[in-house]
């Protein structure tokens, strides 16, 4: 078993752009992420490529999408949690008609929902990096790869994901 | 997350009724020349002239789907001499269909209103169109987790729910294509139908594009223009209306624990969200899925419909496979006819209250695709939303 640390500079090393020859897995234009309310520490952990889930520090429970309440003990005391950036896919989906502007070269993608089992089975929603055609099985390990969009304004950095058995 | 029982004497049941029904000419998206609001005005006429009821008479309102015609400018520009009562159901999608009707009852039942209108009026061509993604350049609240990875559309919204459950309990692509083809089936008798004349081939269905896996084009709602309404009243004044009632046996709307929760993360995923309200329904309603007739269960994408029938209690997600078929959902002999107008996917996207005026159609036997004898008739409104709604109607005030 790798060291957290080590997960996260290996997904530095295998940035989008290496293996796919374009910068970002889905075109600039789409909406970007508004990083305000209790999702702004999320959105600035992504920036650091650290995965965080909200969590109540007073019953423990773990909770996604953010809340500005936990939904098991009503403390609004919530706080962030750093997180392994490794998960299983639940479920997943392949996009062939484009519904927005930015996406009409960029069919067909895939979309995965990746359970974290260490962060009390919460879901993030993300791309499955490589070939848009591959096989893609329920079940399958995957490690978050962090995709900077540095020439945003403001930058971002969204949380994607590939497959752990396979080369990219 | 346990239910508590509604108690009998506390029931909907049997003590309104649906009298009236009205629609508009049915249009592609955009083709519509008049404006939204004017439509549901003339649906709300032809619902009233169906049931024998003069205009003046309606004292309430009721929709769904932040529907944009408020009651109090309809009631203005209808002449209404007072409004009694008007109440929205939240939530997007056909999910408040039913529960519009709970609604209604509801009022009619306590005494709030006499006679309610439930209406929806929908001009996708003269506002945003619900099957093209968010356009702003920043993505706030639950979007900021999904519009940026490319999950902008309601297809896209619902696609990993449906292939979940299909994954699960290995279901095959032939049990949404069964859905489709039962609707386009149905539709060719229809002549209100949009896809009317167009029919649909199992070839034809496999040929067709995908849009999201595991949805191809067919399995997905139309985009169209129109209007429709239904007139709601007490059992007692619907047996001096025109028309046979439709007696009301239960509308019930709701949500399942957490369903709501944003990025995905309903603790039931792979669900049509019907598993609190449908023993909740057929409770209220003193009947079983063995003794519906009918059933027109909303179409957003094929993939709601299955798990609907499946939480309805119809078939176990292990029978699937075996009971969706065409034949099986066919209104001649099938076993569970289903979507009798084409509804839709092929009669007209109307956010399901196409289905609801379907279901009064074969209580009164006025089906263009009549289920013989059919006296229980079931709508199940927007699978996958929250919330959701159902509702049952009888030939008779009891079941
Ligand atoms: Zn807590």
């Amino acid at each position: 078993m790798r060291q957290h640390r080590d997960d996260v500079n290996r997904s530095d090393q295998d940035c989008p752009s290496e293996h796919s020859g374009r910068r970002y897995y889905l075109p600039a234009g789409l909406p970007a992420p508004a990083a305000d309310g209790p999702a702004a520490e999320f959105w600035a952990a992504a920036r650091r490529h650290e995965l965080v889930v909200q969590r109540c520090p007073r019953c423990r429970t773990w909770q996604w999408g953010p809340e500005h309440i936990c939904h098991h003990c009503h403390s609004f005391d919530l706080t962030y949690e750093r997180v392994s950036p490794r998960g299983t896919v639940y479920s997943w989906e392949r996009s062939w008609y484009s519904v927005h502007p930015a996406l009409q070269q960029a069919v067909p993608y895939l979309t995965v929902l990746v359970e974290l089992p260490q962060a009390g089975g919460v879901r993030m929603v993300g791309n499955l990096l490589g070939d848009p055609l591959q096989m893609v099985g329920i079940g399958a390990e995957v490690e978050a790869v962090f995709e900077d969009h540095h020439d945003a304004d403001p930058p971002f950095t969204l949380v994607q994901w590939r497959m752990l058995d396979q080369p990219l | 997350m346990k239910g508590t029982c509604v108690t009998t004497d506390r029931t909907l049941r049997g003590r309104t009724a649906v009298v009236g029904i009205g629609q508009t000419r049915y249009y592609k998206r955009g083709a519509s020349p008049d404006p939204e609001f004017k439509m549901v005005l003339e649906a709300i006429l032809l619902a009233c002239r169906d049931a024998g009821i003069g205009v003046e008479e309606i004292d309430g309102f009721t929709s769904f789907s932040n529907d944009r015609n408020d009651p109090p400018r309809i009631a203005a520009a209808l002449g209404l001499p007072e409004l009694r009562h008007s109440t929205m159901v939240w939530g997007g999608g056909g999910g408040g269909g039913s529960g519009a009707v709970a609604n209604a009852a509801a009022a009619v039942a306590a005494g709030l209103a006499e006679t309610v209108v439930v209406f929806r009026g929908l001009a996708q061509g003269q506002f945003r169109r619900y099957g093209q993604g968010v356009r702003t350049g920043r993505a706030a609240g639950a979007e900021a987790f999904t519009a940026p990875y490319g999950v902008l559309s309601p297809a896209q919204g619902f696609a990993m729910r449906v292939r979940r459950f299909m994954w699960q309990h290995d279901i095959t692509q032939n049990a949404l294509r069964a859905v489709a083809l039962t609707s386009y089936a149905h539709a060719q008798r229809n002549p209100r139908a949009v896809m009317y004349g167009r029919p649909l081939t199992a070839v034809a269905y496999d040929a067709s594009r995908w849009i999201v896996e595991p949805f191809h084009l067919y399995d997905c709602c139309l985009e169209n223009d129109g209007a429709a309404a239904v007139i709601v009243t007490s059992a007692e004044r619907a047996r001096r209306t025109r028309q046979k009632p439709a007696y009301i046996l239960a509308a019930l709307q709701g949500s399942g624990y957490r369903q709501a929760a944003t990025a995905h993360n309903a603790p039931d995923y792979a669900t049509s969200n019907f598993k609190a309200l449908a023993p909740r329904l057929y409770a209220a309603a003193g009947v079983g899925p063995a003794d519906v007739d009918v059933l027109q269960c909303y179409e957003n994408f094929t993939g709601g419909v299955m798990m609907s029938i499946v939480e309805h209690g119809f078939c176990r997600p292990d029978e699937v496979n075996e009971f969706f078929t065409p034949e099986n959902f066919s209104f001649e002999g099938g076993n569970l006819p289903l979507n009798t107008s084409g509804g839709n996917l092929a009669e007209c996207y109307m956010h399901g209250l196409g289905l609801i005026i379907e279901a009064v159609r074969q209580v009164r036997g006025t089906s263009c695709c009549q289920v013989p004898g059919a006296k229980v008739s079931m709508v199940v409104s927007g699978p996958m939303v929250q919330p959701v709604s159902s509702s049952i109607y009888c030939a008779e005030p009891t079941p």
